[in-house]
């Protein structure tokens, strides 16, 4: 049997000298370098209540949304930022980086290849932090809920604060989704990332068995 | 090609004499990028594996497979019409082009006539499609260069267009307006004024956007020169459509295999001989005047009532005799196709569905991106107008 | 069109053409790579457009197909062959046509992917393409059961019902007759539920 010959891939991840241009020499343990792995951990609420709520105020006016397209959900997020529906008006703002952004849209299916990437992204991101699950195939794998590449429940592996159902759901659907988690936030009820910090090695085995490729510690950022 | 990156050449490895170049890692003159799945700069979800020296591409590769859903494998277990839902689904920016290649494949195998009235409003929704899709892409690829104004813009025309596919089929996105053996219904009442009204709103915005970009200084300096494709490449490397066309060969199937009602309409293949970002943008730009152009002869003649379906036996007990065809049809980024195999059965035997992109974002792309600067990647692989999830299906 | 075909049969012999649907010509496994040479430097036939596989399990076969596209003559050529089908985790084997096609290496990376194909001397043609560390039968073949598989790793939500739409409609449309029809034999519908020999 002709095994997939995978070596050459780890290689990136393996401990190495380097030496920089100007001559000097250095160890690279890219495993060590470049993850961490500290646990994730629970952010109790602030116990001065109105302190509290206007944190969350705060924070459900300023949606940060990870550009990440995912999967088929991404072509409605783009007509979201264009005049016609100019989701800017209700506070929220697209940012590339994962360590700017604190709303995570899955744009629908997940395959195995993009839940790896998106396990990391999540992780990457700043605390307290959402995720909408867009798309019937977030919730229970929609059109391809035979299909061997794509999960079929996404809050098996990512806590989800709002779904949005639909294939394709509309622009309206996706702002209405927006008001939705925001007046979550605003009651104090979006605590997808503490939930994930609890639960956290149930989320962390669902993960392994699906992820064949698991070539990270388990916590990183 | 301009000369960008190091000026030091002496850094640089020594290309052997059958094209390769020796990269070491370890010597530390090397970056590696990741250039996505998660980054502003790339179409879709897939990735770039970049080693870079300055900033310079020595080598770059390209992983799909991040939108793999297994179409080919889930459509051998569906009936041939409960796959129509699936179809679609395989390119999100432009399904039309997929219903019509599965359909007409199909009618193709059953020998199924269509008639007239059907041919017309399908070309009709094949040039739809093709707008929409042309008008994201004008607006993602001034975005990669940084122009935010003419992207919004072409993102509004887009929106015009969606609304008037939501009046034809109900759906923006995924319209499955096409069944085997015709569509679903005649066109609305009123919405031939509806479409030409469109059309005459978002046509002075194309204008505009012709002004605004391509005399731009900025635009030119950029994009003149970069991401040029050979034209020897094309026939290597299967390259079709604008990418072909913007080399200077008039590669287009809607001439060469003529389908549909397109051996009645008036039109020429665009081309631009030049072969550079500049060039293919300012034909897709031509593409789409041609193809509001286009959108109206077919308005013109499209009739308002008649026969839209052949008629076919109960779609769930269908059964296909056994044969095997390839049926394509033109589509934004080049010829699309469909492979089908029947055996007989109820169930398609195999289907393989052959996009575009899936040459011209592994191979293509791979090679092109070799001594690009890292700033222009983002341009030359929009330039390239590929979308993953055609590639990996 | 004839003609070509008749001036391909005086240098290599061939099985089947077949022109019902589009012309396809079937040949040897050994000629494979011989015949995509004549048919691109003599023949005109300069453009690839696809290459693919079908998987006969019942005659224990792949059929790969190559489709060609000859741009000065606008016509379309499709070349068939048979390889042995060996059962997995053994490989069936074929030539590599890499050197007449740059972009043929992508699709033999796939089929060894997904076939479990292998194309020996392709350039990385062991690399996964598009599956990350798969390690059961290549999807693609038959007797892969995609619904198993789902079922068995990822977790369904429950409640979902689904229909087997033709089961489905049967029951609606034929209630007095037990779900049965005349013209809906019924080993067809044993195939529904998944693939054979899953």
């Amino acid at each position: 049997m002709a095994k997939m010959n995978y070596k050459k891939r780890f290689s990136d991840l393996e401990k190495r000298m380097v030496t920089s241009p100007d001559g000097e020499e250095f160890e690279v343990d890219p495993m060590k370098d470049y993850f961490s792995d500290a646990r994730p951990k629970v952010h109790p609420p602030s116990k001065i209540t109105p302190l509290e709520n206007f944190m969350n105020w705060c924070r459900a006016e300023s949606i940060y949304i990870l550009g990440f397209g995912t999967g088929c959900g991404a072509i409605e997020m783009r007509p979201l930022m264009s005049p016609m529906y100019d989701a800017f008006r209700f506070g929220i703002h697209w940012r590339p980086t994962p360590r700017q952004s604190t709303v995570f849209v899955i744009g629908g299916y997940a395959s195995v290849k993009t839940i790896k990437r998106i396990v990391r992204s999540y992780e990457q991101m700043q605390g307290p932090k959402w995720v909408i699950g867009l798309c019937s195939c977030t919730i229970n794998g929609g059109m391809y809920w035979d299909s061997y590449n794509t999960v079929n429940r996404l809050d098996h592996y990512i806590p989800v604060d709002v779904y949005i159902t639909g294939c394709m759901p509309r622009p309206e659907a996706l702002l209405d989704g927006f008001t939705v988690l925001k007046k979550r936030i605003k009651e104090g009820r979006g605590e997808g990332s503490n939930e994930y910090a609890e639960n956290f090695d149930w989320y962390k085995a669902n993960q392994k068995k699906i992820i064949k490729s698991w070539d990270m510690p388990d916590y990183n950022w | 090609m301009l000369d960008y990156g190091l000026k030091n050449r002496e850094l640089f490895p020594e290309t052997k004499s059958d094209g390769t170049v020796d990269i070491d890692l370890s010597s530390g003159k090397y970056t590696k990028v990741w250039q996505g799945p998660n980054h502003p700069g790339i179409t879709g979800n897939m990735s770039l594996e970049l080693t870079l020296l300055g900033d310079e591409v020595m080598e770059s590769k390209t992983h799909v497979g991040y939108l793999h859903r297994g179409f080919e494998k889930l459509m051998e277990r569906r009936r041939f019409i409960n796959n129509f839902p699936l179809v679609c689904r395989i390119c999100v920016p432009e399904p039309d082009f997929n219903e019509y290649c599965y359909a007409a494949a199909l009618e193709e195998l059953a020998g199924v006539e269509v008639p007239e009235n059907a041919l017309w409003i399908r070309t009709l929704i094949l040039e739809m499609a093709r707008l929409q899709s042309y008008l994201m892409w004008l607006s993602g690829q001034v975005g990669a260069f940084g122009f935010g104004i003419p992207s919004q813009w072409m993102l509004y025309c887009r929106d015009r267009v969606l609304d008037m596919f939501e009046e034809l089929s109900g759906a923006r996105i995924y319209h499955i307006y096409m069944l085997p053996g015709g569509v679903r219904d005649n066109l609305p009442k009123g919405f031939k004024a509806k479409m030409r009204e469109t059309l005459n709103d978002i046509v002075p915005l194309l204008r505009d956007y012709e002004r605004v970009v391509f005399n731009n200084a900025v635009f030119k300096k950029r994009a003149k020169g970069l991401g040029y494709i050979n034209p020897d490449w094309i026939e290597e490397y299967g390259i079709t459509g604008p990418n072909a066309r913007g080399a200077g060969v008039p590669k287009d199937v809607r001439k060469d295999n003529p389908y549909l009602k397109y051996p009645e309409l008036e039109f020429l293949p665009v081309t631009e001989t030049d072969s550079d970002v500049y060039a293919r943008a300012h034909l897709r730009w031509r593409d789409v005047m041609m193809s509001v152009d286009l959108i109206r002869q077919i308005l013109e003649r499209t009739p308002d009532e008649g026969a839209f379906k052949a008629d076919l036996p109960s779609m769930l007990h269908w059964k296909i005799p056994a044969g095997e065809t390839y049926v394509n049809a033109e589509c934004t980024r080049g010829e699309y196709g469909y492979y089908i195999v029947t055996d007989g059965s109820g169930y398609p035997r195999r289907v393989n569905v052959r996009g575009p992109s899936y040459t011209h974002a592994v191979t293509l792309a791979e090679k092109m991106m070799v001594n690009c600067n890292i700033a222009d990647v983002a341009a030359t692989l929009v330039s390239l107008h590929t979308y993953p999830p055609e590639v990996e299906r | 069109m004839e003609r070509i075909i008749e001036n391909i049969k005086k240098q290599f012999p061939l099985q089947d053409v077949n022109s019902d649907h589009g012309w396809f010509i079937t040949c040897e496994k050994k000629d494979v790579i011989s015949l995509l040479t004549h048919l691109k430097i003599t023949g005109g036939f300069t453009h690839l457009i696809l290459i693919t596989a079908v998987d006969w399990i019942e005659e224990d076969r792949f059929q790969l197909t190559y489709l060609l596209n000859n741009p000065q003559l606008k016509i379309r050529l499709g070349l068939r062959t048979f390889i042995e089908r060996s059962v997995w985790p053994d490989e069936s084997e074929m030539q590599s046509a890499h050197h007449l096609w740059p972009a043929v290496k992508t699709y033999q990376r796939e089929l060894h992917e997904m076939f479990g194909i292998d194309f020996p001397g392709s350039p990385e043609v062991n690399d996964p393409l598009i599956l990350e560390y798969w390690d059961d039968i290549p999807p693609y073949r038959r007797d892969f059961d995609t619904k198993k598989y789902s079922e068995e790793t990822y977790f369904p939500r429950e409640g979902r019902g689904s229909n087997d739409p033709a089961e489905y409609m049967k029951s609606q449309l034929y209630p007095n007759e037990g779900g049965k029809s005349q013209d809906f034999p019924q080993e067809i519908s044993k195939k529904s539920s998944g693939e054979k020999n899953a």
